[in-house]
């Protein structure tokens, strides 16, 4: 694609240097994926990685432990960032987040229920039953968050996120009754759940991950052009030959998908959404046949850096990686709020 | 051509429209005009197929206006809404290449960057076109919009140009400009224009037939020149006559210079 060519120009103190953002990006996620690779508990140099010279240990570890985790944050942070880019699309506004207007939270009842409800559930079919149920709690909230945006018969981004609070809280005090009927081994689930983390990386959650994350990028990429001319309006896109309806729903059920199937592996994972469809709208513009897929790349790279620092940071403890998403995002938000100053994405 | 038959549209039991009929040619400029709330951008979301009337049925060339697939109308059709706010920094360049979007699927052409190139040029527009649109001021960015509109049927014979309150936000300069390109494009390319509009005085001057609405009704309809004068106006309007009289004599007066 000709528009993967797009130059950026990184500025450094002294030096300033043009690159096409997808040689940009990719090697970005290249070195992600290297550091957090080496770095852990059992380190794995990166000259032993290339020359294969590794101890019996370290082989155990890359492949049974690193590996899928890294894997597992590459496709948790691609569904997040891809979902939040697309969903911004949807709601024709930069604001809109899984996390922020409910959607996840929904989803982490849902895996609730069937946490506490369903008994234990093990192996791909149980993983697949919590994608599912995630991927339930993702469309109802979804839904409900597009009607209640259009009570006035036009789209208000109030009630969207005035709704994401009643939604969330609603969740909230769902998973709150939830914890107080559980056993031990079931509360511990749900907070992980609750605090997002990626501590669970197995191959069985990689691959269902992977299975539903995939196609429905690759769906929600291929619908980039439409979506840059709903930005325009609805009857706007209709005028130019868009079935916005159809759209709509197809963009609500594939961001369902990815953010059910994210959820259902890593729990909450809060910001990654937000923050990086901004970054990447603010170095290559707001075009989504460049920002859903680039935002992909950068989501992964972000979630894996992120998550090394999650687990190496106090260690031998692990600290959930959610709360370092929340912690950055948070306060990026703020940012963001203060930066709109003149209402220019029409809040 | 369009014509429309015996539309009526409802909202919650409130009748919006109440059977309507009118008859849009091509090649000409037609102003549907009225007080607020008569029922006039109703009427031309009916005529695009943005809204499905309740009764009654608008045929395009002759042909029922459902019976047009999105794309073959996106071809057919360009339409300018009313405001049109967009919450992400696109380019004015940008936009305007989105009007190209029925004809290219992928990456716009050198065809739709000439197009794009010629219609901002035309709207008076194209030092705009690295900006950022969300910035641009009302009028600029309707006429950024507007050259999207035309940049969509651009190349296109006998299509349809519908524009709701297309000179609202523009000076005086950029209101005469505006009319000047779509009476030129009307004529030039055998287009049906139909505009919704307020100013009196514009659609006076520059519009062949007007058809003015009032509590969903077609009340008055005929040749501009003579359907906008005193009488019909104080009668839609509710305004004493000599009012009436006066915004009427300033339109046949400027007219006439």
């Amino acid at each position: 694609m000709s528009l993967m060519s797009k130059q950026v120009t990184v500025r450094l103190p002294f030096l300033r240097f043009k690159f096409p953002s997808a040689i940009l990006l990719g090697m970005l996620l290249l070195s992600a994926i290297i550091l957090a690779t080496s770095i852990g508990a059992v380190s794995i140099p990166v000259s032993d990685l290339v020359t294969s010279r590794l101890t019996e240990q370290q082989q155990a570890v890359l492949f049974s432990i690193r590996l899928p985790r890294v894997l597992l944050a590459i496709v948790v942070g691609v569904a997040l960032a891809v979902s939040g880019a697309a969903l911004q699309g949807l709601f024709r506004n930069p604001l809109a987040d899984p996390g922020l207007i409910g959607i996840s939270t929904s989803a982490a009842l849902a895996v609730a229920i069937v946490i506490v409800f369903a008994g234990p559930l093990t192996g791909l079919l149980g993983l697949y039953s919590l994608s599912i149920a995630a991927f339930l709690g993702a469309i109802i909230s979804c839904f409900v968050i597009f009607r209640f945006a259009r009570l006035s018969g036009k789209f208000s981004v109030t009630y969207m996120l005035l709704t994401g609070i009643a939604l969330n809280a609603i969740c909230a005090a769902g998973v709150g009754i939830l914890t107080f009927l559980s056993n031990d081994e079931q509360l511990r689930t749900l907070t992980f759940w609750t605090m997002g983390s990626l501590g669970g990386a197995l191959w069985p959650s990689v691959i269902v991950a992977a299975t539903i994350v995939v196609p429905a990028s690759i769906l929600l990429i291929r619908s980039a052009r439409e979506l840059n001319l709903l930005l325009l309006g609805e009857n706007e896109a209709r005028y130019l030959g868009v079935d916005e309806e159809k759209l709509k729903r197809m963009v609500i059920i594939a961001t369902a998908l990815t953010v059910g199937a994210a959820i259902s592996v890593s729990g909450i994972i809060g910001f990654v959404g937000l923050v990086v469809p901004h970054l990447v709208r603010l170095l290559l513009g707001p075009d989504h046949r460049l920002l859903i897929p680039a935002s992909g790349i950068l989501g992964a790279s972000l979630l894996l850096v992120a998550d090394t620092i999650a687990r190496t940071i106090v260690a031998p403890a692990e600290m959930p990686v959610g709360i370092l998403t929340s912690l950055i995002g948070g306060p990026f938000f703020l940012w963001l709020l203060v930066k709109q100053y003149s209402g220019r994405f029409g809040i | 051509m369009i014509s429309v038959k015996n539309i009526s549209y409802r909202i919650a039991q409130q009748r919006i429209l109440d059977d309507i009929n009118a008859l849009f040619d091509a090649g000409k400029i037609s102003a549907i005009l009225g007080p607020n709330g008569a029922g006039k951008s109703t009427l031309l979301q009916c005529l695009t197929g943005a809204l499905k009337p309740d009764y009654g049925c608008v045929t395009l060339d002759g042909r029922n206006l459902e019976a047009y697939s999105l794309v073959d109308l996106s071809k057919k059709r360009a339409v300018l809404s009313q405001s049109i706010t967009v919450s992400f920094p696109f380019t004015a360049l940008e936009i305007v290449l989105m009007g190209r979007s029925p004809f290219t699927l992928n990456n716009n052409s050198s065809v739709d960057n000439e197009i794009a190139h010629e219609t901002l040029d035309l709207m008076d527009a194209w030092h705009l076109k690295d900006r950022s649109f969300p910035t641009l001021s009302g009028g600029e960015q309707q006429r950024v919009q507007f050259a999207r509109v035309l940049s969509q049927i651009w190349d296109q014979k006998n299509a349809y140009l519908f524009l709701d309150e297309p000179t609202s936000a523009l000076d005086l300069k950029h209101q005469y400009k505006v009319m000047e390109i779509i009476q030129n494009q009307c004529v030039e390319k055998f287009l049906t224009v139909i505009i919704v509009m307020h100013d009196l005085n514009i659609a006076y001057q520059n519009t062949d037939t007007s058809y003015f609405i009032k509590n969903g009704q077609v009340q008055v309809f005929g040749a501009s020149k003579d359907v906008i004068c005193s009488d019909i106006l104080s009668d839609i309007y509710d305004l004493p006559l000599s009012y009436a009289a006066q915004h009427v004599n300033y339109g046949r007066n400027s007219s006439h210079v």
